[in-house]
């Protein structure tokens, strides 16, 4: 906590730095660059990659926490119990499908560019937000949940305004680790002509230019990281709310 | 008034409930005593259709209850159980208002009611309003809980255990609180609990369960003197019978004229509460005042006289 109200605007200055201004650190990653290569990627403005990065992850979250958390609520429902079995097993091959091979499976169908990246990074994502949503809502407090029914909610209201909002927490988390996922995996959307931040990584991979790796690996992680901190944060101000 | 008629409640074959017939007069608590299992509880929770009678129905002032939609029913019958079961993402004054903001009250006058009661339960309402329930004491969230249940002003009040949580000293606090705000609004209240104890204290009617029937149903001085089976008598429990009856008596019955030395006892203090002064202090009587005037006394030898003057 302490350490984190420096590091924070540290680490968001360096992020911003990075991504506006990506010529200050010429001296730092030119001794990784090959001998009279390029040191700073330059083919497209680093600004518009995160823009494009964060954008897909973006997309690809809120269609799967939408999707999981429809899933988990129909689930934990008396008539949708039944099909709990059959939504794991489905979230659970979202996640063990590597996204290279979405990505490899999708392109014939969808072709190259954004849409085989957002369909793998839904699907990565599903397992995490639904899992947590269904601990969430299959543990709220018994004792709530028959006050809720007993001073005469109707269905709707006691999900709305009880359930829901209580689960809350717990389905952030879910969320918070799907995203990270996301932001990492989504450089591999680049292999297949999407824009990401993955296109400064793989033009370093196909250039042997160590210093475009870097400095793509590390605005990436650093967004990773940010953000990251910044959903558990959320979560944290979320708990104090609701007592905890 | 609120009539049972014949409700019963099968689980798998077995009732839970077995054709239970009973009617609560408007204005009086109604306190059903069982052990654990008896039915008592889904005796409850049938009147406000938590739980769907098998047969059977319900009528309140006449109305079945059966033909209204359930969760319409709940928002016209309070609702208080043990462990409170608050929000706990609601403010305290959201929590009381739930059922008020249901039946689409105007915020002014939701906010009104919310501090008269709060006030009620001795609760300040610039202090509380705001508060979660999670930075409240167990004492001021079951009283949260009930207030709650009385926002709307209900026809009738269910409360399923609502003190068990509490510690006994807190507990004997609720209980007077409730029979002084009882009296105050003149509600009508059915209450569910194990404790014979609690029962007399708070009731105008005993209702006693065993094995999904009802037993017995009168009076606490006709449950205490003239029991209508074995498991009642238990229930009483026969070393503390003649203790029970004298606390349902109140000393202003008793009081004769004469002196007595040591501190006064006033008048609505109870029979056992004389008889308890008389015991641990080794006099033959004590003083008895109301408000903070002397009235008279109460006699040992009466007490033992009223304790036996049971039919």
């Amino acid at each position: 906590m302490r350490i984190g109200t420096f590091l924070r605007p540290a680490l968001t200055l360096l992020l911003l730095a990075l991504v506006l201004r990506p010529v200050w650190f010429t001296p730092f990653f030119a001794p990784f660059a090959p001998a009279g290569g390029p040191v700073i990627y330059e083919r497209a403005s680093l600004l518009s990659l995160s823009i494009s990065h964060l954008g897909l992850v973006a997309a690809a979250s809120a269609a799967a926490t939408l999707v999981a958390v429809t899933l988990a609520i129909l689930v934990t429902r008396p008539a949708g119990a039944a099909f709990l079995p059959l939504s794991r097993t489905i979230t659970n091959m979202g996640q063990t499908f590597p996204p290279v091979a979405v990505l490899a499976l999708a392109v014939p169908a969808l072709g190259f560019g954004a849409g085989p990246t957002l369909v793998a990074l839904f699907l990565y994502g599903l397992l995490p937000i639904f899992e947590n949503a269904i601990v969430a809502l299959s543990t709220l407090p018994p004792a709530t949940m028959e006050a809720a029914r007993g001073i005469g909610l109707n269905r709707w209201q006691q999900l709305l305004r009880v359930e829901l909002p209580l689960a809350l927490p717990v389905t952030l988390t879910g969320i918070r680790l799907s995203v990270v996922i996301a932001l990492g995996t989504a450089t591999l959307g680049s292999t297949v002509a999407a824009r990401t931040l993955g296109e400064v990584i793989i033009a370093g991979l196909l250039t042997n230019n160590t210093a475009f790796v870097l400095q793509g690996g590390l605005i990436v992680g650093l967004f990773a990281v940010l953000i990251y901190d910044a959903l558990v944060q959320l979560e944290a101000r979320l708990v104090r709310r609701t007592g905890g | 008034m609120i009539e049972i008629d014949r409700i019963t409640r099968l689980y798998n074959g077995v009732p839970a409930v077995d054709a239970v017939t009973m009617t609560v007069e408007t204005g009086t608590v109604t306190v059903i005593v069982g052990t654990s299992g008896s039915g008592k509880t889904t005796l409850l929770r049938m009147i406000n259709r938590l739980e769907e009678p098998s047969s059977g129905e319900v009528r309140i002032n006449g109305e079945s209850t059966l033909t209204i939609k359930p969760h319409i029913l709940r928002r016209r019958i309070g609702y208080a159980i043990q462990g409170h079961g608050l929000f706990p993402h609601h403010t305290v004054a959201r929590n009381i208002g739930a059922v008020p903001e249901l039946l689409n009250w105007s915020a002014d006058k939701i906010s009104a009611r919310v501090d008269e009661l709060l006030r009620l339960f001795s609760m300040e309402p610039a202090t509380f309003r705001n508060r979660y329930p999670g930075e409240l004491s167990g004492g001021q969230q079951q009283r949260v809980g009930v207030a709650r249940a009385l926002a709307s002003r209900p026809d009738l009040l269910l409360m399923d255990e609502p003190f068990g949580a509490l510690d006994p000293v807190i507990r004997t606090r609720a209980q007077d609180d409730l029979r002084r705000i009882q009296k105050q609004l003149g509600s009508t209240i059915i209450l569910v609990t194990h404790d014979m104890e609690e029962a007399i204290r708070l009731a105008d009617r005993v209702a006693v369960m065993d094995s999904g029937q009802l037993v017995q149903h009168g009076t606490p001085a006709e449950i205490i003197t003239r029991p209508a089976t074995e498991f009642v008598a238990d229930m009483v429990g026969r070393v503390e019978r003649p203790l029970r009856l004298l606390s349902l008596v109140p000393v202003s019955e008793l009081v004769e004229e004469g002196v007595a030395e040591g501190e006064a006892l006033p008048v609505d203090a109870s029979l056992r509460d004389a008889l308890s002064v008389c015991l641990w202090t080794g006099r033959a009587a004590v003083p008895v005042e109301q408000d903070g005037v002397l009235v008279g006394r109460v006699t040992f030898e009466a007490i033992r006289a009223r304790a036996r003057a049971h039919p």
